[in-house]
């Protein structure tokens, strides 16, 4: 599809207004997931596994039932019996409530719930349980070693896309091929290849997981929460809790931040189970000590790549293995992170292998651009090397190998219509790279990064309202501002002003089926979804007026919020006008539309850092950072800028301070926002946007979602940076003080 | 039955008692007794300022106040911000400076703004994130809170008619 | 939190009384920032928390320039760094209670907390240390001088029986010719805790080029905070040029007994106690120089 307006004519996009619901976020009055009450609630708090791997030999909850004020007690025996042989639902379930083993500090045990928040964290002092300790795997290289302990003694590794009866640690390991990458290797003049590793680091979002659930005497259950999802709320629910979809509401809140780490249910199931024994409804909010040890964060693990090129800068051959930790059960974001690790290289021989390791740590889940991070840290070093061996400038040598429009990706897609090239011209014409940097300590670094994005289902509705406004009904929680965006799509495609249409987010029980804020899909899918709406609601406004007027439809003409008819230019009408009169001409009008689009384009975008050194302490200050991204066009600037900025200050604090920093028991010391270290207002410099537009021509308004490629570049940006300022290379993160001393204090 | 303690006090001018355990945080008293629950909950140690209020003219981390502590004191919450239907200039700033995207850290940041606009109407940069520096945000970067705090400076002198 | 009970003693007399009772279950409350969160993890378990801010001994602050500074012990850190004589005469207190937490913290944490928290990393007690800050305490009937440098006995505990509380801190008048300053490195710009912190105190003679005395005391790298007493004798009368100034960072190199933790390693814990040593005695040098 084509777009269906000339850019330049954009009446509403591109613009800058307020956001509908920002008023309330400004005074305090928009509710999320922790200000929800209701009649009746009660308190749940989680009793959670101190061990990182141990068989549980019993469970004692009675001395915590006799607490006064203690209603309820549930453990894994209150869900649903898993069906033999069904892997999968033991693993959803067992990460919701432990059953036989724990696999991680942190993981729940047993819920409570109580009158009071502090009744029932003292009724979890008073929850007995006898546990087996095993040895416990904190590492990929760990878990792969053959000697550790099984984690999962009953599952075996899936390789090359059949089951084996291999019982090790590894869950899968696949491989993508394309060409033949030895004789790549064979023709370089220069190979250079490297191990990366990184650490666990977390989402950060600043509201802890909240939900309240209800589970009524009629079997029905409500849940209100924070989350990026309540349609795959809904499902999990169904899934976990063995009831129909049927049964259950989601009804999602604000959100106070997600990145892909409120994707995933934890506590929902365990506040449905206390509600159904307690007749009443239970709100569990999680402490910041759970959010650390008990929700999903990205894994850590190791990137090797390995790249020949010949002396002209051509890529001959690219290779990489990948090994991400997926926690204690499979799933780590290492399918995704082998798709992007060369995503921006053109180049026919291509090998990669990636491995999804179970270790003793909380499941991961998504953090925004989940993999692609891991993996740029790595090539983008690679190639900063090459290029410097080269003596070829590193924005010069990314261009010259930059992938093109019909170019493969090396787990099969061509890639659509894309803007790396340009990201890479804006960024060699930034004010921040024409500017020299000089002195010592001191080194510039850049990095490009990619996100493929998705599509997935939305759904819209929108009614008309008698003075001419509209309501527009859509399920897409909006974490960064894109209730603005969609409600600007919508607008666009109905010719009428911005602040004519009242968006809603509304739940599970009141939209079609939306997927989950995420995938960088919002203002891409559900904007698509609106603006389909928005022409259904249009057709059907057209139908009326040429009732009204009596002339055929095909002669009814809307534009710039006038109707009009070929066939007399007497008739002319407003939206307005014509709103005002559809309760006597037929009743009121409503349009719907959903998609779930086949084509995305992913979005690629780069990182200039200036960084500057303390040599006598490690420390290091970002002097100047700009963020380049293709967001092929950008409806509201704002959002879009807003985007990069944050994507950026997370993957500086990615590259310089973040870690999950075990003992050697493997308990987690940093578990708290005091000593894991994330960036505050005086750890970053102003951060400047560039935004690059090529259209994707598969949404009607050019849109691609930006909300994750700006997190793949800062890393590796930054260790580039660091090679320059320090003359060495570092193949570990966080690039922290005591990595730069010790790295300084190396022998060459 | 445990002991509850009578608290009188002010919040946003107006009288306000009730009655709460000594254990009980001046946070959890705003948001779980009396119900105001603008004020949040980030990490309940003093880490990221979502739970900032003003108390006798300070700004605090009002997990680190008890709510026994406020007894006969007075305090400013986000909901005292506005008057009435008018928003605040600082509250208008972050709304046209687009200086909230998932909007949790922004009373925190809004009524630490308030206290550093009241103390020193204006701040250069560096002072601007030093004095912001225990509100942590992880949507924004902070850029466009610094650009909402220099502007809000910028509307509240034009307020004054300087 | 364990349940606890709250009294607000509005006299020294009344205060002390609850102590001589039952301080053995009771924490003194004053800013909070510290035993809050101790209470929270269970670390602390009192039955009764004595809030202190209102009685009037600990909320002095006094200033005279023949007995020095006196500080109360419940005077909250903001009303310390804005106060005109502390900025004039002892800067250094400045240095360490401007980056003790963030803004709101300094809005209600207390010197006296950040002394009886005892914390290894505390800030303001290498600052007290060298300076040569005694500490006052009282319980029902007794009052005792203890040296800041004798206060804290471990990491979390100090000199303080169960009867007893802080009344206040005080800082000896300045000597003509002296200057101190306090330092830290943390790994973000603001909101850690210190992985090292150092104060310094120098007197210089009156030509400014030989040392008289220095005091030099470490935060973070030893189960209490250290005082070097081997820079003070060994820069006693020497030179000041960079080479003595270079021999004392290493001294104090090897005074220190860090562990590693998340917050550093060892042996990045000792590299920085010298480079921080220097720039600080240096630092104190300018400031005697400037005034």
């Amino acid at each position: 599809m084509t777009n269906i307006k000339d850019p330049k004519k954009y009446e509403v996009i591109g613009t800058r207004p307020l956001r509908p619901d920002g008023t309330d976020k400004v005074t305090g009055r928009a509710i999320y997931g922790g200000d929800f009450e209701m009649t009746g609630l009660i308190h749940g708090k989680i009793f959670r596994s101190p061990h990182p791997h141990a068989r549980i030999k019993s469970i004692n909850y009675d001395k915590a039932l006799e607490l006064e004020g203690v209603i309820a007690v549930v453990t894994a025996d209150d869900l649903p019996v898993n069906p033999v042989g069904n892997i999968a639902i033991g693993y959803s379930r067992g990460n919701i409530l432990a059953k036989d083993k724990v696999l991680y500090v942190g993981h729940a045990i047993a819920g409570v719930a109580a009158t009071d928040p502090h009744i029932a964290e003292e009724a979890l002092n008073l929850i007995e349980v006898d546990y087996e300790l095993l040895s416990a795997a904190m590492n990929v290289e760990e878990a792969m070693d053959s000697s550790s302990q099984r984690i999962h003694e009953n599952s075996f590794m899936k390789e090359f896309g059949e089951m084996t009866t291999t019982n090790n640690n590894i869950d899968e390991h696949f491989q993508h091929k394309m060409g033949n990458v030895d004789k790549g290797f064979d023709n370089a003049d220069l190979i250079v290849e490297g191990k990366y590793s990184t650490v666990m680091v977390h989402q950060g979002y600043i509201e802890p997981q909240a939900a309240t659930a209800l589970w009524r005497a009629d079997g029905s259950l409500t849940v209100w929460n924070s989350t990026q999802g309540s349609f795959p709320d809904r499902d999990e629910l169904s899934n976990i809790l063995d009831i129909p979809i049927s049964k259950i509401k989601v009804v999602p809140l604000e959100i106070g931040g997600g990145f892909g780490g409120k994707i995933p249910i934890y506590q929902e199931p365990v506040a449905a189970l206390l509600s159904k024994k307690a007749g009443k409804p239970v709100k569990i909010i999680m402490s910041r000590k759970e959010v650390f040890e008990s929700t999903g964060p990205t894994p850590g693990g190791y990137t090797w790549v390995k790249i020949g090129v010949k002396n002209d800068g051509k890529i001959t051959a690219m290779q990489s293995e990948l090994a991400f930790e997926a926690g204690a059960y499979p799933g780590s974001p290492v399918g995704m992170g082998s798709l992007c690790v060369f995503a921006a290289y053109k180049c026919d021989n291509q090998l990669v292998d990636g491995y999804d390791v179970i270790v003793n740590k909380p499941k991961t889940a998504a953090y925004r651009a989940p993999g692609s991070p891991n993996a740029a840290f790595a090539t983008e070093q690679v190639i900063d090397e090459i290029s410097q061996k080269l003596g070829i400038d590193p924005i010069d040598f990314r261009m010259m190998n930059a992938i093109s429009e019909g170019d493969r990706r090396v787990d099969g897609p061509k890639f659509p219509v894309n803007g790396l090239k340009q990201v890479l011209e804006s960024m060699k014409n930034s004010p921040q790279y024409q500017k020299k940097l000089e002195g010592p300590n001191k080194g510039r670094g850049i990095a490009v990064g990619y996100w493929f994005n998705v599509g997935l289902q939305s759904s819209c509705s929108i009614t008309v309202n008698t003075d001419g406004s509209v309501n527009l009904i859509e399920g897409s929680t909006d974490i960064g501002g894109s209730r603005a965006s969609i409600a600007m799509q919508a607008a666009e495609t109905l010719e009428i002003a911005y602040e004519s249409v009242n968006p809603s987010i509304v739940d599970t029980s009141t939209v079609g089926y939306t997927a989950v804020t995420g995938g960088s899909r919002t203002t891409f899918s559900t904007g698509y979804a609106a603006h389909l709406a928005a022409e259904d609601v249009r057709d059907q406004m057209i139908k009326r007026a040429s009732e009204i007027w009596g002339v055929s439809n095909d002669s009814v003409v809307y534009s710039k919020g006038q109707f009009s008819s070929n066939a007399d230019p007497e008739l002319n009408m407003s939206f307005k006008k014509l709103a005002s009169q559809l309760e006597k001409t037929g009743g009121s009008i409503a349009g719907n539309g959903s998609i779930n689009p086949k084509k995305v384009g992913g979005s690629f975008s780069g990182s200039i850092c200036d960084l500057e050194i303390d040599p006598d302490t490690g420390k290091s200050t970002i002097l100047d950072f700009t963020a380049i991204q293709d967001a092929g066009k950008a409806i509201h600037p704002s959002y879009v800028e807003g985007q990069m900025q944050g994507g950026s200050a997370q993957g500086i604090g990615w590259a310089l301070n973040e870690e999950y920093f075990y003992d050697q028991n493997g308990i987690m010391n940093n578990s708290s926002l005091l000593d894991y270290r994330m960036p505050t207002s005086l750890d970053l410099p102003d951060i400047n946007t560039i935004i690059v537009e090529v259209p994707d021509p598969s949404h009607p308004y050019g849109v691609r979602g930006v909300g994750e490629a700006n997190i793949v570049p800062p890393t590796p940006a930054i260790a580039n940076a660091m090679k320059r300022a320090t003359g060495k290379r570092f193949y570990n993160l966080p690039m922290n003080p005591p990595a730069v001393i010790s790295k300084l204090n190396q022998d060459s | 039955m445990s002991k509850k303690v009578h608290v009188q006090t002010k919040i946003n001018g107006e009288d306000v008692e009730f009655l709460c355990e000594p254990r009980q945080s001046l946070l959890e008293c705003l948001r779980d007794v009396i119900g105001m629950t603008g004020t949040k909950e980030g990490c309940n140690d003093g880490n990221c300022g979502a739970c900032t209020v003003i108390l006798e003219g300070r700004t605090v981390t009002s997990c680190l106040v008890l709510g026994v502590e406020v007894d006969g004191k007075e305090l400013t919450t986000i909901e005292g911000i506005a008057d009435g239907d008018k928003l605040h200039p600082i509250q208008t700033a972050f709304l046209e400076n687009a200086a909230l995207q998932c909007g949790i850290c922004t009373p925190g940041f809004i009524i630490a703004t308030k206290s550093l606009l009241d103390h020193n109407p204006d701040p250069s940069e560096y002072e601007i994130r030093w004095w912001l520096a225990n509100n942590l945000c992880r949507c924004t970067g902070y850029d466009k809170i610094v650009r909402a705090v220099q502007d809000s400076a910028k509307k509240i002198k034009a307020q004054a008619g300087g | 939190m364990k349940y606890v009970d709250y009294e607000r003693p509005t006299s020294l007399k009344s205060a002390l009384d609850i102590l001589s009772e039952k301080g053995d279950v009771t924490k003194v409350l004053a800013g909070g920032t510290d035993i809050l969160v101790k209470l929270r993890v269970r670390r602390e378990q009192p039955d009764l928390l004595m809030d202190s801010k209102e009685i009037p001994e600990l909320n002095e602050l006094s200033f005279n320039p023949d007995t020095g500074l006196t500080i109360g012990a419940a005077v909250p850190l903001y009303k310390l760094y804005a106060d005109a004589d502390v900025k004039k005469h002892y800067p250094a207190l400045v240095d360490s209670t401007t980056i003790i937490g963030g803004i709101p913290i300094q809005g209600r944490a207390t010197l006296g907390g950040n002394l009886c928290n005892a914390a290894p990393s505390a800030d303001a007690i290498p600052t007290l240390i060298v300076l040569g800050a005694t500490a006052t305490i009282q319980s029902s009937g007794n009052t005792r001088e203890v040296s800041v440098s004798e206060f804290c006995t471990g990491p979390g505990s100090n000199v303080l029986k169960s009867n007893e509380i802080l009344v206040t801190i005080n800082v000896p008048a300045p000597a003509d010719n002296s200057a101190a300053h306090y330092m830290r490195f943390i790994p973000r710009n603001e909101m850690d805790i210190a992985v090292v912190g150092v104060g310094s105190y120098v007197k210089l003679n009156a030509s400014g080029d030989k040392f008289e005395s220095v005091n030099v005391s470490l935060a973070s790298v030893a189960p209490t905070p250290l005082n070097v007493t081997e820079i003070s004798e060994f820069l006693s009368g020497k030179d000041v040029n960079d080479e003595n100034i270079e021999k004392a960072g290493q001294l104090a190199k090897e005074a220190s007994k860090p562990i590693s933790d998340m917050r550093g390693t060892a042996e990045y814990r000792q590299h920085l106690c010298s480079v921080l040593t220097k720039r600080s005695i240096n630092k104190s040098i300018e400031r005697i120089k400037g005034a």
